[in-house]
């Protein structure tokens, strides 16, 4: 049986045409944009040019709102401290939906050792943030909000135009995560109403090793990565060339052909969610309809979702799960947490996330393999043998 | 140099673990973990003359909890009962050929549940 891979949320496949095209930045154009010299300036030209194609991408403002990293993580790093840091006379509190991913998370808890205070707002069952409750938490002196786009391991999309809405009202800046939701569902950043917004280059099907912060212009924050003053003096470091032009190539590729791709992936999604669910005490994680087009997840009671993840894989299917023992802090996934189960409910989670290589011929090997991998391992479960009698 | 993953005897286990199911009326009965914590193993054993005759196993958790669970069934099958309950925990990760780091504590119950079954069976036997 061939693989099948759906496990895009962590990993994507380099585009080969995203590889052609930025494939001379690794040999011949070896140039470091900060060089003056023709071969300098070369690279330098093409790091410019990715940058527009990002910034068009999620139609901003213009290019110079685009600050090239090393990660998302790192856009994330940026955003969350950096504005904090730099605002910290307007306020001292920052705000962030239950279910950031780590990357927010831990550089707002962080902030607490400069006297920061910090609020994590919670969501409902199906991962939508509590606007009620954002309303009444924030305050003059909250310099940062953090929502997301959408979760990546639940798929749930958020209401950024009407959470931007309440932080403008009140707060100062919205940072929005849109590692998840990039390249899967059309982002404006004037529109929707973002100061901040980071994106990943590998889940745009671009390399590895590039990320994206837009930063509205206005908005005022530092560096958190000191040196000889890149990109603004906003990320220090020798740009990685191959990985930007690719980063930029990816998201030209993906405005061009997002929608009819996203198009292609409902019905096999839904299809999958159709077929899964049919499993005995099988139960959709996240947002029913208001979810990411190539995002399926799910919960099996009785197992563990580590053993899922194993089992899947000697189907040569790959997938992801939320369980604590697949982490490497040995914690359940805080997301499954949030959205209200309990922690035997969170450690048998299952994540599908499809990509360009999904097809619709997918559906029944995975149905079939999922159903074959939960029934064997509730026959091992001491858990299942009280929910029979 | 860094183990990447589970060794193959881990996954040989997991794939084909050995003595699962249920024993009624056991001679001897141990449950260990906890499903918060997302393992939970529970073995039966059957004991003549002190000597383990049968054994079988259920557990809820990883690849490494079930791999351990198995291997822990094997290692003790046959084995006097005072013989058995020296097995440790070690001595299970081992015979898997290691285990990765994380997992030597919270997936390797394997052992204590074997402990408690033995604990269980000697219990009664003196109350018999």
């Amino acid at each position: 049986m061939p693989r099948i891979y759906l496990d895009h949320a962590s990993s994507m496949p380099i585009d080969t045409r995203v590889f052609e095209f930025a494939k001379p930045f690794l040999s011949s154009a070896h140039g470091n944009p900060s060089s003056l010299h023709s071969v300098g300036l070369e690279a330098k030209r093409a790091v410019e040019e990715s940058r527009k194609k990002i910034a068009e991408f999620i139609h901003a403002e213009n290019e110079s709102t685009i600050i090239f990293t090393g990660s998302a993580t790192e856009a994330n790093n940026l955003a969350v401290k950096g504005t904090s840091l730099r605002n910290i006379t307007q306020g001292k509190a920052v705000v962030a939906s239950a279910i950031e991913h780590m990357s927010v998370l831990n550089p707002m808890k962080d902030l607490q050792k400069n006297g920061f205070t910090f609020t994590a707002i919670p969501v409902d069952s199906t991962g939508v943030l509590d606007l009620a409750k954002l309303e009444a938490t924030l305050t003059k002196q909250t310099v940062l909000t953090s929502v997301m786009y959408a979760n990546n391991e639940i798929g749930t999309i958020e209401p950024i135009k009407e959470i931007s809405k309440i932080v403008h009202e009140k707060g100062l800046y919205l940072h929005v995560d849109a590692v998840a939701a990039g390249g899967r569902i059309p982002i404006d950043v004037q529109k929707d109403g973002i100061d901040l917004l980071s994106l990943s280059s590998n889940d745009l099907y671009g390399p590895q090793g590039a990320g994206a912060l837009y930063v509205k212009p206005g908005v005022k924050l530092q560096s958190v990565m000191l040196g000889g003053g890149q990109e603004r003096g906003l990320r220090s470091g020798t740009e990685n060339v191959f990985a930007i032009v690719g980063m930029g190539e990816a998201a030209r590729i993906a405005q061009q052909e997002m929608q009819q791709e996203s198009r292609r992936l409902l019905p096999i999604r839904d299809g999958l969610i159709k077929e899964i669910l049919t499993i005995d005490q099988s139960y959709l994680t996240g947002h029913p309809t208001q979810r990411l087009p190539h995002h399926a997840s799910f919960r099996f009671s009785y197992i563990e979702g580590e053993s899922i993840l194993l089992n899947m894989d000697m189907y040569d299917i790959q997938v992801s799960t939320g369980s604590a023992c697949s982490s490497k802090t040995l914690e359940p996934s805080h997301v499954l947490l949030a959205i209200g189960l309990k922690h035997e409910e969170a450690h048998g989670s299952m994540v599908l996330t499809l990509g360009r290589s999904t097809t619709m011929n997918d559906i029944q090997p995975v149905r079939k393999a999922t159903k074959e991998t939960v029934e064997r391992l509730r026959k091992l479960s001491p858990m299942s043998q009280e929910w029979r009698s | 140099m860094v183990t990447v993953g589970y060794s193959k005897k881990v996954m040989e286990h997991f794939m084909n673990p050995r003595n699962v199911g249920v024993i009624e009326n056991p001679d001897g009965y141990g449950k260990v973990g906890n499903p918060v914590c997302g393992d939970v193993m529970e073995i039966f054993i059957k004991v003549k003359d002190d000597i383990i005759t049968d054994i079988k196993f259920r557990t809820f958790g990883c690849g490494s909890a079930i791999a351990t669970s198995s291997m822990v069934t094997e290692l003790a099958k046959g084995k006097h009962v005072d013989e058995a309950v020296k097995i440790t925990r070690g001595d299970v990760a081992n015979e898997l050929e290691g285990l990765p780091p994380q997992k030597m504590h919270c997936s390797n119950l394997a052992a204590d549940a074997l402990h408690e079954a033995i604990k269980d069976y000697k219990s009664k036997k003196q109350t018999k």
